[in-house]
Formats: structure tokens, C-alpha cells, sequence
């Protein structure tokens, strides 16, 4: 049990995925204009995240233990095809969130977040409950994130910066000190 | 053929500069800040996109005429993915130490919206000859950005480039930049040295265009 509120906090916070491992870097920076949208995209990745790390789990124990070079190209195909099937089912059951979704829904496919998780959680041997509580903690620090940096952007538009800097340069430099204030949970488990 | 090779041209400058895949477009920016954090780790994942980025623009834009429509994407992927993967066993057995440093970030190379982007936008629509120029163009220009933030956070963080002390031993490293809010940081502050270049030749060219109305 320790272990995997372990691996669920680690995740999370301490190695959150957009400022620690620079993964899903793209909506970061692209979708944290609203706080509304980019509390929704949070929403949809985590479903993806959740769906991925079940059918990596599958195809790692029962398919690619006879053709492990053939991972990454499994890996890619399922992401893309789970979003494709989530977005006809989404448009099926409720056209009014598929709405709201819009093109977000598509581009989590070249979410570099997704495909990361399914590699770690390779990498690092996870089972399946584990890799669901390590997808459910990325999912929650992907979507923290996105809020986070969508509050601070919405705060920036209204206040006197240079036009210089205005824009992505000045996103990034938020985005950094973000990520050094992330950097202080580096210590939280150490001292136990 | 003169202005063939000048297009040519011209469509290789475009990425390195002028449309630069990262300073300008803002494109790629996962393996961008992860794997920066020294000017030998940025160069092999430079010439690792590189690779796969001209291999794929080859491959699709040779292939663009039997690629059905409505999979397209699907089918750019499985073709980045397979180069992705070549690249991946040929770093595993030619240099072990630097594959195992940038890790998962070399099956990561297929998530790089930026080489979708050039398959989707330019080799599916142009000859083969150039395609692979603008690939070549685009991978330098995504070589010589990822180059750049590794050398400047290798030489502020270690006061090192390419594991040689630049500094004497006085020099107190700035830790920070090597870790992840030195990346955003660093990025942040090359963008904005982007903007400003710009900014000067736009006004530049506004004064000379000023100039030349006057005397009308």
C-alpha cells in the first residue's frame, strides 16, 4: 500500500510530468489560455492516460514479450486508435461535451505525455495496479499543472508587460518558476 | 535550373532560420527542454531527429501518391515510428553511455509534433527533391536550437561545453540551470532574444522603406 501512494505522490508532484519531465508540453503551452478549457483537456488526459496504461499493461504481458522491437509501433497505433474511439463514443453519448472538447480531443493523441507514460511505465516494470495509480497521479499533475499556468496567464493578460516579451517567452519563464517551486517536494519523502 | 537551386535554397534557410522550428514556431518542445541539459546530450538527440525527420519526409513524400486520404495520419506515425525505432537500436549498440542518458526520450521522437507537422505540411504536397531539402533545413534548424540551449545551460551550470572546464576553479555552477526550471528559463530568455532580433529588422526595414518614400 505504502508503495503505491509512493508512486502515486512521486507522479504527481515531485515528478510531474509537464515540469519535471517537459512531457505534454504542447497543450501546456498551447491550451492554458482558459482556465475552463484547460480544466476540461486535464479532464479528458487523465481518461486517455488511464485507458493507455490498461491496454500497455495487455500488450506488454501478453503480446511484446514475443516482439519487443515492435513497441514503440504498437504503442503509437493503440494511443491513436483509443483517442479515435473515445472521440466517436464521446460524440455518440453526449455531442454537447464533444462540443466543448472541440479539436482538444484529437490532439491528445500527439500528447508526448501519453506516450511517455506508456514507456516508463514500462521501463520501470509496473503491474497493473500499478500503473494505473502511476496514470492516475501523472493524469492529476498533468491537469494541476495546466490549471496552475491557465490561473497565472489569465492574471498576466490584464496586467502592463512588455510587448517584447508578451506571448510564449513570457509563458516559459512562468512555466519555470513553477517548476522550481515544484522542485521543493523533491525532498518530501527523503527525511522519512 | 538556377531558380530551382534557388528555391532549393531558399526552402533550406526557411527552416534554419527565418521559420526556425522552435524559435519561431514554437514547435517540438518536449525532447527541446528535456534532454538539454548538456551540449553532447542536445547534439545526439539533434542528429537523431535529424535522421528521422529526413528519413520519413523521403518516405512520405515518395509514398504520398498511394497514401489513402482518410489514414494519412496514421500512416505518417507508423512511418516516424519505424525510423524512430531504427534510430533507437542503432544509438543502443553504437554509443550504449548516451542512449542510456537520454533514455526514453528517443522513443519520444515520434510524440515531436514538429516532424507530423512537416510530413502533413509539406512533404505529402511536394517532389521528393524538396521535401528532403526542407527536412534538412527544418532538422538543422531544430539541431542548431537544441545545440544552443545545451551549450548555454552545460556552460552556466557546469561552467563546462562538452565535459571541458571552461572556467578556473573559482567558478561557483549554477546548479539550476541544469535542472528542469533552467530549461523553461533559458528557452524563455532565447525566445525573447528572438523577438528582439526580429523587432530590429522590422524596424529597420520600416526606416528604410521610410526613407525611400521621402523624396516622392
Amino acid at each position: 500500500m505504502n508503495e503505491l501512494v509512493w508512486i502515486f505522490i512521486s507522479a504527481l508532484l515531485i515528478n510531474n510530468f509537464v515540469l519535471a519531465y517537459f512531457l505534454g508540453l504542447c497543450p501546456f503551452l498551447g491550451v492554458s489560455g482558459r482556465l475552463e478549457t484547460s480544466f476540461r483537456l486535464g479532464l479528458a488526459t487523465i481518461f486517455v492516460l488511464l485507458v493507455t496504461a490498461l491496454c500497455s499493461w495487455f500488450l506488454n504481458t501478453y503480446i511484446l514479450i514475443h516482439a519487443p522491437y515492435l513497441r514503440l509501433i504498437s504503442f503509437i497505433v493503440v494511443i491513436a486508435s483509443t483517442v479515435q474511439f473515445i472521440e466517436m463514443v464521446i460524440k455518440k453519448a453526449s455531442p454537447a461535451l464533444f462540443k466543448a472538447l472541440g479539436i482538444f480531443l484529437p490532439l491528445i493523441t500527439t500528447n508526448c505525455a501519453i506516450l511517455g507514460l506508456a514507456i516508463f511505465a514500462t521501463n520501470k516494470g509496473y503491474g497493473f495496479v500499478e500503473g494505473m495509480v502511476y496514470a492516475l497521479g501523472a493524469g492529476l499533475g498533468f491537469t494541476l499543472a495546466l490549471v496552475l499556468m491557465a490561473g497565472l496567464r489569465e492574471e498576466t493578460e490584464l496586467s502592463d508587460v512588455p510587448r517584447l516579451i508578451r506571448g510564449t517567452a513570457m509563458n516559459l519563464i512562468i512555466a519555470g518558476i513553477l517548476s522550481m517551486a515544484f522542485m521543493g517536494f523533491a525532498g518530501l519523502f527523503s527525511g522519512a | 535550373m538556377p531558380k530551382q537551386k534557388q528555391d532549393a535554397y531558399q526552402e533550406f534557410i526557411k527552416g534554419l532560420w527565418r521559420d526556425n522550428p522552435v524559435f519561431v514556431q514554437v514547435l517540438g518542445m518536449c525532447p527541446m527542454l528535456a534532454v538539454t541539459n548538456s551540449a553532447i546530450n542536445a547534439l545526439a538527440m539533434g542528429g537523431a531527429t535529424f535522421f528521422v525527420l529526413v528519413g520519413s519526409s523521403f518516405l512520405v513524400s515518395l509514398l504520398k501518391s498511394w497514401i489513402p486520404k482518410q489514414v494519412r495520419i496514421s500512416t505518417y506515425i507508423i512511418i516516424i515510428a519505424t525510423f524512430v525505432t531504427v534510430t533507437d537500436f542503432t544509438l543502443q549498440a553504437l554509443v550504449p553511455e548516451i542512449h542510456k542518458e537520454l533514455g526514453a526520450f528517443i522513443p519520444l521522437i515520434v510524440a515531436n509534433c514538429m516532424i507530423l507537422g512537416r510530413q502533413e505540411a509539406f512533404a505529402a504536397k511536394n517532389s521528393v527533391r524538396l521535401a528532403v531539402v526542407d527536412a534538412l533545413g527544418m532538422a538543422s534548424g531544430f539541431l542548431f536550437a537544441l545545440f544552443s540551449l545545451g551549450a548555454v545551460r552545460e556552460i552556466l551550470g557546469e561552467g563546462a561545453l562538452f565535459g571541458v572546464k571552461l572556467f578556473g576553479d573559482n567558478f561557483e555552477p549554477w546548479v539550476i540551470m541544469i535542472l528542469p526550471p533552467g530549461g523553461f528559463i533559458t528557452l524563455g530568455l532565447l525566445l525573447l532574444f528572438f523577438n528582439w532580433v526580429k523587432e530590429r529588422k522590422d524596424q529597420l526595414a520600416g526606416r528604410l522603406a521610410e526613407a525611400e518614400g521621402e523624396p516622392s
